[in-house]
């Protein structure tokens, strides 16, 4: 059995990395000659998020209630997961890897005794069971072994493309109610407030993100960059230099300390790219770099590039979009 | 009074091209350089606060070679008061491993008359990436934890943190001893001062021996990905090239709003 935690979003449906870490489990499940698929749920399982993992290939969907599911509590959740561990037998643990979804196979893994593997792109073998993960910020990949039963792990966002199965599976839901010791709810959420990061949320799910880094020059170097922002109806996020330097808010910095983002298109303009950056913007769709140095890392791993100073290019372009639109 | 233990990790900087050891076991930072992860920085500034808050004396601790020394010494040059090195080669050790050796210098103090009240580390390593070292050393110190922490405060013998969370801003309350881990993004970690530099060479830094043989970090080996071959298509030079770029947006459907 292969079981991963599936994470939801506010409307109950599973999150998009959840449905990445499954496919990613279906093609471990068909390497492992047709292993089944379990998932398990935290919370409700509503009609919708059932029908989408059936589509994903679940055959059973375990639903955690009772005591572990009323508030977030890492080590109750990851007492839950491993009593259906038990029941299911399971040989396999996993997650997406999400800021929970890590947090809660780190769980797993020290109650259990096994090791576990972040951000997991592939597997190389089934015996041994060699997984390739992203280090560094996914500038570099190390090859670990997971020898210990259950394999722990999480898939990184956007290793592989969410995609249902060819055959849907049962879904059957299974609930469980498991008895959680009083001394794993200890660190436990006591309460949630509004995201006071609606720019960060903004940031993680714009289509478009004009980026700015060390090339503004100064707090007062953003205004054009904002009106590029404004006209395009998109984000802006900024590398570490501009957090660093107190240029702008942390909320919006992109890259391995930051947001990490997957837009259509992401307009760094003044970034040259540093594996800190890199980390956190590698996902998008189309880049097109506006940088000064050619030869700048963000330069050469853009899609397309404009050769110039921001300050002159960024207003030349909000002239021409708003000529355009007359 | 609440005193606070840091735990740091010394890693290559991140700002320049990655280069592997050649037995691929770790990432080369002799040209890069070597600071400490940048949640770490973090970690080590709300140890500062948060002690100074209390009355209590921030520690800091690295599981690292003899040259992780350089990060024990600016972690006390911004205000911790106490450094141990647990001398270890880190790459031929595991985050269970790491998290044990921990585990037994807050035993050993505790033992020596100086309880830690509240452990700080960094959310994850910028090295190796692993997640979970505080939370494997909250299990073997029997600790509740609190993960991705961005502030943390003391008062009345219980941490409150908040955690940026999926649905909003989460705050924990919990009762000390206790083990946190930081992200980066809460407060601002200070520059050192001149004293502080001098203050901070002056301090005698402990040095341990581990307390058992590491199992590993079942690691393969490292390896680079193929450098994607640049297909950069350039749109042109300076303001000249604003109207490709407008058109470029529109063919990808950016401006149709």
């Amino acid at each position: 059995m292969i079981l991963t935690l599936v994470e939801k979003d506010l409307e109950g449906t599973a999150v998009e990395v959840s449905l990445e870490a499954l496919t990613f489990a279906r093609a471990l499940s068909a390497e492992g000659g047709g292993v089944p698929l379990d998932a398990v749920v935290v919370g409700e399982v509503s009609d919708e998020l059932r029908k989408e993992l059936s589509a994903y290939g679940v055959r059973t969907v375990h639903q955690v209630g009772g005591e572990a599911a009323s508030a977030y509590c890492g080590a109750a959740w990851a007492s839950a997961i491993l009593s259906v561990r038990e029941q299911s037998k399971s040989v396999v643990v996993m997650a997406a890897g999400t800021d929970r979804g890590n947090e809660l196979m780190a769980h797993v893994a020290a109650r259990a005794g096994v090791a576990m593997a972040a951000n997991v792109l592939s597997f190389q073998g089934l015996s041994p069971f060699v997984v390739t993960r992203q280090v560094v910020g996914g500038a570099a990949l190390e090859e670990m072994r997971l020898d210990q039963r259950p394999a722990v792990f999480s898939v990184a966002g956007h290793a592989v493309e969410a995609k249902p199965a060819e055959s849907p599976g049962a879904a059957d839901v299974v609930e469980h109610s498991p008895e959680i010791a009083a001394g794993d709810l200890v660190a436990r959420v006591v309460s949630t407030g509004e995201p006071d990061t609606d720019e960060s949320g903004s940031l993680k799910s714009a289509k478009v993100v004009v980026g700015a880094g060390r090339g503004a020059g100064g707090p007062d170097g953003f205004k054009d960059l904002e009106e590029l922002t404004a006209l395009l109806g998109a984000a802006l996020g900024v590398s570490r230099v501009v957090t660093a330097a107190g240029w702008r808010p942390h909320h919006e910095q992109v890259g391995q300390t930051g947001s990490r983002i997957s837009p259509d298109l992401y307009v760094p303009c003044g970034i040259s790219g540093a594996i800190q950056h890199w980390a956190g913007c590698s996902s998008a769709k189309t880049i097109l770099a506006i940088n000064t140095d050619p030869e700048a890392p963000m330069v050469t791993r853009a899609t397309y590039a404009v050769i110039g100073d921001l300050h002159e290019v960024v207003p030349a372009i909000n002239d021409e979009i708003r000529r355009r639109r007359g | 009074m609440a005193n606070v233990l840091v735990c740091v990790k010394r890693v290559p900087d991140s700002s320049s091209e990655v280069v592997l050891t050649d037995d691929a076991q770790a990432v080369d930072g002799r040209f890069a350089g070597f600071t400490m992860s940048p949640h770490e920085e973090c970690a080590v500034e709300l140890a500062v606060q948060v002690s100074a808050a209390t009355g209590g004396e921030a520690a800091v601790v690295t599981l690292g070679d003899a040259e992780a020394v350089e990060q024990l010494r600016s972690a006390l040059a911004v205000g911790a008061t106490a450094a141990t090195l647990v001398e270890a080669e880190p790459s031929t050790y595991g985050p269970a491993d790491v998290a044990r050796e921990l585990a037994a210098v807050v035993r050993a103090h505790e033992a020596e008359g100086t309880a830690h009240d509240l452990v700080l580390l960094g959310n994850d390593a910028a090295d190796s990436g692993d997640f979970q070292v505080g939370i494997r050393l909250a299990y073997e110190l029997r600790r509740p934890v609190v993960n991705g922490a961005k502030m943390v405060s003391i008062a009345d013998g219980v941490v409150t943190a908040s955690v940026e969370g999926p649905e909003g801003v989460e705050t924990y309350q919990v009762p000390l001893p206790a083990v946190v881990t930081i992200r980066e993004g809460g407060v601002e970690p200070r520059y050192p001062s001149v004293p502080g530099r001098m203050k901070a060479k002056k301090v005698a830094i402990e040095e341990r021996t581990p307390s058992a043989e590491p199992t590993g970090p079942a690691r393969v080996k490292l390896t680079l990905p193929p450098p994607a071959p640049s297909n950069v298509q350039i749109l042109g030079t300076g303001a000249a090239a604003a109207p490709a770029v407008v058109d470029l947006f529109e063919e990808l459907g950016v401006l149709s709003r």
